[in-house]
């Protein structure tokens, strides 16, 4: 299992925790994960103003993966979407491809679509599997519960995220949670969207959307919201005071990524999770797994 | 709303709309609405609301679609095209809009503030010494931002 390691532009700055954790974890189950020092944004944040420049950005990090013969490993959902959503349309579509090729050529550099796009999570749970991971659980999490964001571009479109998991009823990442042992805090808006592509523009509507998840989150009294995209961070842990003043109640939702707690069922310290660096988090929960000095 | 003059409307911009990369499909919709029914922005706005501008589309209401703030507004969450019985691709259908009004002019201000960033910088966010020496503290590896490659492809292909 060897992978290009495709950070994008909000883990590397703004998510350590994240890329120090899926590191970890990706070390203990044997995922090599290649740093390519040329990948740099996916293309995503241009596909509303031109979808061609996007789709060439796009094509221009997967061409670099090419190159060096690995698949391409994604940690945030949008880089995921917009790579995968590239590679389907221009494997099908002969002349977009040559006319994304036309100009890639000076860069030199040409796509041919030899290359697959997986998240993190996917390779957990194809490439790596359920059964081998279940081996390796040290410190089983039977006293949490814990909420799944699944997010929308993690797996839909479906045709481009090539049927990872049902659009209506995904089981991915809760079947994932219950291996390290944590039940599943089943929620009434467990497919709802974080709201991050709106916050540049309307704030208001942003915060709306991902308040609904957050209060019920809160009521249910689970001990987190598990993520998987940096996206959704933003709005679920970076938006999360503002959201309590428009809601006038105090949330305190902790909030983590799922390598962080698949990390801490295998036997990492806090530490080396990147732990100290989430902002909002259950400070005793955290405690009983740090190692002894 | 105004009484709509269809003299005013434009049968072609449906077709225009279908050339679109994205919009190849909306001339499919026969209104059934499930888009709406699920769309979670229009629970919360009900300005925004799917299936009225499909019909607007295909009414040939270019402007009255085009210059629409709300355009913006959707959060690109897929529930109304992976619910849609006619395969009309509608969050795609969106994206080719918003392309359609930039070329307009008629996005709103500083929605192209994206480009410019990955034209200076690659990145949507700045990396220099203060975040690499953050990351070297952690034990990551640096990583390195670089304009000219986006440069290149941005100033040449702009706009197909």
């Amino acid at each position: 299992m060897k992978y290009a390691f495709f950070l994008g532009c909000t883990v590397p700055v703004r998510n350590l925790n994240y890329e120090l954790s899926s590191r970890w974890v990706a070390r203990s189950l044997g995922i090599e994960l290649v740093d390519l020092e040329d990948f740099q944004c996916c293309g995503f944040p241009l596909k509303s103003l031109d979808y061609k420049d996007s789709l060439t950005i796009a094509a221009r990090n997967l061409a670099l993966a090419e190159r060096e013969g690995l698949s391409v490993c994604t940690l945030c959902s949008a880089c995921g979407g917009s790579l995968s959503e590239a590679n389907h349309l221009l494997r099908h579509d002969k002349a977009l491809r040559d006319e994304v090729n036309q100009r890639l050529l000076p860069l030199g550099l040409n796509y041919d679509g030899r290359v697959e796009v997986k998240h993190f999570i996917r390779i957990l749970y194809e490439d790596v599997g359920l059964e081998a991971i279940k081996n390796l659980i040290r410190r089983p999490l039977s006293e949490f519960t814990f909420a799944p964001h699944y997010g929308c571009h993690y797996f839909k479109p479906a045709e481009a995220a090539g049927g990872l998991d049902s659009v209506e009823d995904p089981r991915t990442l809760s079947e994932l949670i219950e291996l390290t042992g944590a039940r599943v805090l089943h929620h009434e808006t467990m497919l709802n969207c974080c709201g991050g592509s709106v916050l540049g523009i309307k704030e208001d509507l942003a915060n709306t959307l991902a308040a609904q998840k957050l209060g019920e989150v809160n009521r249910l009294k689970g001990n987190g919201l598990v993520l998987i995209c940096p996206f959704c961070n933003v709005m679920f842990e970076g938006q999360q005071k503002k959201i309590e003043k428009k809601l006038d109640q105090k949330l305190k939702v902790p909030v983590l990524y799922y390598p962080q707690l698949l990390g801490l069922a295998l036997g990492a310290d806090p530490d080396a999770l990147g732990f100290k660096l989430n902002r909002v988090k259950d400070k005793d929960f955290i405690k009983q797994f740090a190692k002894e000095e | 709303m105004n009484r709509l003059d269809l003299k005013k409307c434009d049968p072609r911009f449906k077709d225009r709309v279908a050339r679109e990369l994205g919009g190849e499909h909306i001339k499919k919709c026969f209104s059934c609405g499930v888009c709406s029914a699920r769309c979670p922005i229009e629970k919360i706005e009900p300005d925004y609301n799917p299936r009225r501008i499909i019909r607007m589309i295909l009414l040939g209401m270019e402007e009255e679609v085009l210059k629409q703030e709300y355009l913006w507004h959707c959060s690109t969450c897929y529930t109304c095209q992976e619910s849609c019985p006619q395969q009309v691709n509608f969050t795609e259908v969106i994206f080719a809009l918003r392309n359609m009004a930039v070329r307009k002019g008629l996005a709103p201000a500083g929605m192209g503030a994206a480009q410019k960033l990955l034209m200076q910088q690659g990145r949507m966010y700045e990396v220099g010494d203060f975040e690499n020496e953050k990351r070297t503290e952690l034990g990551l590896p640096k990583i390195k931002s670089d304009a000219e490659s986006y440069k290149t492809i941005l100033e040449d292909g702009s706009s197909s």
